[in-house]
């Protein structure tokens, strides 16, 4: 059963994408089928089995609390698209008026 | 290519060559590196058009541990966007095509570093493996290809995909190859926390033990629906050949294995869709300037993502949104706990376990591209083996009308030794790993020639006449597309 579209507009706002008529179409079918398809883990009874995040029993990793080198400020800057005065510079977030 | 930087660098080693005295295990040998592995100074896309043109500031730990053992970095592969694909035509930038046939997909999503090696351009190559993404490429190239244990290798400086899976690991034409290579990087990181304080042992020194008294369980639900016949042959041809080896073969079962792709693709999305998050237009990559903030992301993410990398992250987040991450996120957690469960059941009465890499030999170019689930089930075999976090190995054990076939190995967390150790045994006893595809030896222009004359030939060999029109139009589209960019 194909993805409701409000479904995946709601989705892909979520995810912050600009989806073309074409794709939320494609979209909808598609994560639809592969939803149906996920969905066969129900088949498992999985009610007493703790979920696992990652395989390592790591805990908390800690480093000795030495400063050290961090990257250059010029040299990361020099990949942004936009900077000023050593910052990375992006449009207006509030509104003014 | 870093063609003028490989050279200085390679010169360099000519002369502490003739110098005279000790060199390190890599001194002078080309490595090609997967273009997701960030390179101080050579440009890393990820495949990607959002990070067209992004120079990375500082080496990852496995380049700059490449680079002290004296290898010389010659460039970096294609891949699926993101490392997200299993055919390697994801890539934001024209796709791959396999040396043993230019119609076929050299698997994915390390295609480039595994066509690479396969055609001779590199002894050595460095992929990444999060659902296959190496041992799949390896066993279509006929090639080894070896996913470590979750924990082995640094990632600092590997681009995330799923982090509770990626992981890098070597890509050679030998197993002893690899072996060296995975010798010198492995080990912990301080600068990667997920990396893990295990001894590493002395991979290319323990190969020669051999494989007598080794118990290999051959995995029961591994041969069934959907296994190609001469793919499945091949295997367990291999697998008795390692019996009269001397290990001991018996037959083990993993019931839940056919709840790891559904598992995958949830977890898998998921963390990419959080991972992913960061291309905003802000730091780094590329920005659709406008006026307000939120536009900005949306529409630089529309247009510097590609169709598969914007499908996982919608599915991505999905599973992790309010009201479904109980039902999807959780519950595919919890399955992955049964999966890594029963590998270490087995794994508690083997040494290693045996699978096929794929089920299939190498398929066409643009086969599988609109069906993204008929394409993740390309990768059935070796998903498993990231969700339980175990090494695994891809090396060469037959071929199908001239296509390569994988054999797949598999072991105990930390035990590398023994998977390269067996796959070792079982090469130096058989020929697979010596042929050579049509395409070394010729000149590029002759490779290139046979390739324009197949996507122009009115009856093109070893095709099946029912989708002979469509398969037809599709890759001579994309190979004009390739072309054009060169």
């Amino acid at each position: 059963m194909p993805m409701d579209p409000s479904v995946v507009e709601h989705v892909a706002r979520l995810a912050r994408l600009e989806l073309s008529d074409e794709e939320r179409q494609r979209f909808a079918r598609q994560l639809g089928s592969i939803l149906e398809y996920c969905a066969t883990l129900n088949e498992l009874d999985t009610e007493h089995v703790e979920p696992t995040s990652h395989v390592l029993t790591l805990t908390n990793v800690f480093r000795d609390d030495v400063a050290g080198t961090p990257l250059p400020r010029d040299a990361v800057l020099a990949a942004a698209p936009d900077h000023e005065d050593g910052f990375f510079k992006v449009p207006p977030i509030i509104e003014t008026e | 290519m870093d063609r003028e930087g490989a050279l200085r660098a390679a010169g360099e080693w000519d002369a502490r060559y003739a110098r005279g005295g000790a060199l390190p295990a890599l001194a002078g040998l080309p490595v090609a590196v997967k273009d997701i592995i960030c390179t101080a100074g050579m440009p890393t896309t990820c495949g990607s058009r959002i990070l067209a043109g992004w120079v990375p500031p500082y080496d990852a730990t496995v380049v700059s541990r490449l680079k002290d053992a004296g290898a010389v970095i010659v460039g970096k592969t294609n891949l699926d966007e993101f490392a997200m694909g299993s055919s390697t035509e994801n890539s934001g930038f024209g796709p791959t095509r396999n040396p043993w046939d230019p119609e076929r997909v050299p698997g994915g999503s390390s295609g480039g570093s595994a066509a690479a090696v396969a055609a001779g351009m590199t002894p050595l190559a460095l992929g990444t493996d999060t659902g296959g993404s190496i041992r799949q490429p390896a066993g279509f190239t006929s090639i080894v290809g070896m996913k470590p244990t979750y924990g082995r290798v640094s990632r600092y400086g590997l681009v995330a995909f799923a982090s509770s899976l990626d992981q890098v690991g070597p890509m050679a034409r030998t197993v002893a190859d690899a072996a060296l290579l995975l010798q010198v990087i492995a080990g912990r990181d301080p600068k990667d926390s997920t990396s893990v304080d295990v001894p590493v042992e002395d991979y290319p020194g323990t190969l020669p033990r051999g494989v007598r008294g080794l118990r290999i369980g051959i995995v029961r639900e591994a041969f069934g629906q959907g296994l190609q016949g001469d793919v499945g042959e091949a295997v367990r041809a291999a697998a008795a050949h390692l019996g009269s080896l001397g290990a001991a073969l018996t037959e083990v079962s993993l019931p839940s294995i056919p709840y790891a792709l559904p598992t995958y693709y949830l977890l898998a999305t998921s963390e990419a869709s959080a991972n992913l998050a960061r291309y905003d237009g802000v730091q780094y990559g590329l920005r659709v300037p406008t006026d307000d903030l939120f536009t900005m992301y949306t529409r630089t993410r529309r247009q510097g993502f590609g169709s598969e990398v914007k499908r996982r992250i919608m599915l991505g987040t999905y599973a992790l949104s309010a009201g479904y991450y109980e039902g999807f996120f959780l519950k595919a957690q919890r399955v992955r706990t049964l999966i890594r469960r029963e590998f270490l059941q087995a794994l508690d009465a083997v040494d290693l376990v045996l699978m096929p890499v794929s089920p299939t030999v190498p398929f066409r170019l643009g086969e599988k591209v609109d069906d993204p689930l008929q394409m993740y089930l390309a990768d059935i075999y070796t998903i498993p083996v990231n969700l339980a976090g175990l090494p695994g190995i891809s090396v060469p054990c037959g071929f199908s009308s001239g296509l390569p076939i994988g054999l797949q190995l598999i072991g105990k967390p930390f035990d590398e030794a023994t998977v390269l150790r067996a796959a070792y045994a079982y090469e130096q006893d058989t020929d697979w790993h010596t042929r050579r595809p049509p395409v070394v030896g010729q000149s590029r222009s002759q490779a290139v020639a046979e390739v324009h004359k197949r996507d122009h030939a009115t009856t093109p060999p070893r095709r099946a006449p029912k989708r002979g029109a469509q398969t037809r139009q599709r890759s001579s589209r994309k190979s004009k597309k390739a072309r054009t960019r060169k």
